[in-house]
């Protein structure tokens, strides 16, 4: 599965590429892109707990940059 | 957000202000404001540096900097450390006001998101969301609002602002019985207008779709450059350790002397312009090509559509603009002008392309009676009291005639009283900026143009001489059509297909670029296409060549710049010609050109 998310409070790209980075490497993800330009995160999946690994992605978005926030509809 | 940009603001003012008196002003004096300067610009991004080391983010840029600036100060180099951060301070907030800038201006260029819908139930306007219009509805419509699904009009007539959806900047009239697309603004007049689609498949759906699947395909150049600023910040932390340490110990070199130059490495460890300012030229390309009604899907197409050597293009719809003009008259047993005439009578009331030919090239007159239009084959009627058939070849087989060889595609029977009286032949028209189109493209030293098509040789040859294509197949059959796109993948060269995404979605898929022109025709042709002309026009082709050549050529610079630059104060600063002011050029200067030089990419004046 597929799904797309935006970012908020993400003010540097070389974070963001840190963070892309990072999520990539959780078990749970096969394939993010995290676009620091349309601030938009691209998520894809095979997880059966897919709000356990939103929850991964989150950390790793606060470890790089603590005000950071994907936003979860 | 406001108020934190006013705070913002203010301190870097403060520290500006306290930074100009500190040099100014002698002995003890300068210390004070030269500590105040680094202070109130400062005190943010050492609390964040801490706060870093506690989240494991140990070579943050926050950290580098405060630990460069006071490194500056414990050496005695007072306006060196109050420099260092109050100009990253500043670097950081004009790369914001950047970025923030880029995003507002594209964010403009895709803002055709109807708000709302308003649907007429029993007489009754009822308010509601775009989405949940099915089809059937109907809409009411007003000036100044926004059409929020595709669909026809009822009643009433305006004028439509469609600049958004396909760039075109002249408002088009439009009356009862007309389509509206949806994100056209209606500039006058109430409409009435019936649903066709939903939301989702009306083009403003498949638009935004479009624009915001674009963020998966990031340019390999972005890809090299992230990948390359992970490594790059650790090699000159290290080396800047290394420079501290190793010459004191091992030559007994003054300490002070090479903690300096140490120092100086951390001011330009960040990568931070050099990671911004790729993206931000592709990003900025991309707006400039949505400007002009072009849709591209990511970086990565940009960066190949600057490589482009090859362009397949189909003939129907795309070198050719869908309108007929009659090009041969064979009439058995009359003249060719009284066929036509006849012709023209018997089809005035058809909306069909070829009938408009037909009438456009005669002036007729005569009376015509009991007109009946039969669908799929085509018009039958009374013209001077005798009984007329035209259509194409099924109706003269259902009427029982056995048709001569007729060597051409789109060509009308004429029956006179039940006799065969010759056919018509017509020819759709190439495009009008169809020529100049393929030359700029040759211009731009793309070698090979390929037309393909379905239709039969002699049109073909037609449309190859006057657009003076060299490589044509004709009388293709789709699959025809993917084998010949398959070989020329194969050979290796950058091909682009362009057609008018109505039937070839399998070989838009197939192409490295597939360029589908007139719009959103189809949810396929958005899939599988990746870049979609959102006008009806052949000239955006060789502009989004320019423009994604553009795009990289800045991108290109400002590696090369930024990198270069970077590279030569980290020599001279070891060598110790290069103090910190240099380095906060190479650090602060460097990012606020290549972000100037980034932006650059949005204004592209073709």
């Amino acid at each position: 599965m597929k799904k797309t998310y935006r970012v908020e409070n993400l003010c540097c790209a070389n974070c963001a590429a840190k963070i892309e980075r990072a999520i990539n490497k959780l078990d749970a993800v096969s394939q993010a892109t995290l676009n620091f330009m349309t601030l938009r995160l691209t998520v894809e999946s095979e997880t059966e707990n897919w709000d356990g690994m939103m929850q991964e992605i989150q950390k790793a978005f606060s470890k790089v940059e603590p005000k950071s926030k994907v936003i979860v509809k | 957000m406001k108020c934190l940009r006013n705070r913002i603001t203010a301190e870097l003012v403060l520290s500006a202000v306290c930074f100009v008196l500190g040099i100014f002003l002698p002995g003890v004096w300068k210390t004070i404001f030269l500590a105040a300067a680094w202070l109130v610009s400062g005190y943010h991004v050492a609390i964040e540096a801490v706060g870093g080391i506690f989240r494991g983010q140990l070579l943050d840029e926050n950290f580098l900097m405060t630990v460069a600036s006071i490194g500056a100060f414990v050496l005695g180099d007072f306006a060196e450390g109050a420099a260092v951060m109050l100009f990253f301070r500043i670097g950081e907030q004009f790369e914001e006001y950047a970025v923030n800038r880029s995003r507002k201006s594209i964010s403009a260029l895709m803002d055709i998101r109807p708000d709302k819908a308003v649907l007429l139930i029993g007489g009754e306007e009822q308010e509601c969301d775009p989405e949940d219009v099915s089809v059937g509805d109907i809409l009411l419509i007003k000036p100044g609002e926004r059409v929020p699904v595709d669909g026809v009009i009822l009643e009433g007539a305006g004028a439509l602002d469609t600049s958004h959806i396909t760039g075109e900047a002249q408002p088009r009239d439009v009356r009862e019985g007309d389509p509206v697309v949806s994100g056209c603004i209606n500039l006058s007049g109430v409409l009435k207008v019936r649903a066709e689609s939903t939301y989702e498949h009306s083009a403003v759906g498949r638009i935004l779709e479009l624009v915001e699947s674009a963020s998966d395909k990031k340019a390999n150049t972005e890809r090299m450059i992230t990948k390359f600023a992970h490594i790059y910040t650790p090699l000159v932390v290290g080396s800047a350790v290394l420079l501290a340490l190793l010459p004191p110990l091992l030559f007994g070199r003054p300490f002070g002397e090479w903690v300096k130059r140490a120092l100086t490495f951390l001011v330009i460890s960040c990568p931070c312009a050099l990671v911004i300012s790729v993206p931000l030229s592709f990003f900025g390309g991309m707006g400039a090509a949505s400007k002009r009604g072009i849709v591209v899907k990511g970086g990565l197409v940009l960066e190949q559509l600057s490589r482009l050597e090859q362009v397949v293009l189909d003939k129907t719809g795309t070198l050719t603009d869908g309108t007929f003009a009659v090009s041969a008259v064979h009439p058995v047993g009359c003249t060719e002008e009284e066929l036509l005439r006849i012709v023209a009578l018997a089809e005035q009331y058809s909306a069909h392309p070829t009938a408009k030919a037909i009438c456009a090239c005669v002036d007729a007159a005569g009376s015509v009676m009991d007109v009946e239009e039969i669908p799929g084959y085509g018009v039958s009627a009374f013209v001077d009291s005798i009984s007329v058939h035209v259509g194409n070849a099924r109706l003269m087989e259902r009427e029982g005639i056995t048709l001569p060889a007729v060597n051409s595609a789109t060509c009308l029977h004429v029956l006179l009283n039940g006799a065969y009286a010759g056919y018509i032949e017509l020819r759709d028209q190439i495009r009008t900026d169809a020529e100049a189109s393929l030359r700029s493209l040759r211009e731009q030293s793309i070698q090979r143009i390929v037309m393909l098509t379905g239709d039969v040789p002699s049109a073909a040859a037609h449309v190859a001489e006057q657009l003076r294509i060299r490589e044509w197949h004709s009388s293709l059959l789709p699959q025809d059509k993917v084998s010949h796109l398959e070989s020329a993948v194969a050979s290796g060269a950058v091909t682009a297909f362009v057609g008018d995404g109505v039937n070839d979605a399998p070989v838009l898929a197939m192409a490295h670029i597939g360029i589908a022109m007139g719009g959103v025709g189809s949810d396929a042709a958005v899939e599988a296409s990746d870049v979609v002309i959102l006008q009806d026009r052949l000239s955006a082709l060789p502009e989004a060549v320019q423009i994604a050549r553009r795009t990289m050529k800045i991108a290109r610079q400002n590696i090369v710049f930024a990198l270069g630059i970077k590279l030569l104060v980290l020599i001279l600063g070891a060598m110790g010609y290069a103090g910190m002011w240099l380095a906060v050029f190479a650090d602060v200067g460097v990012s606020v050109l290549a972000i100037l030089n980034a932006m650059r990419c949005l204004s592209y004046r073709g």
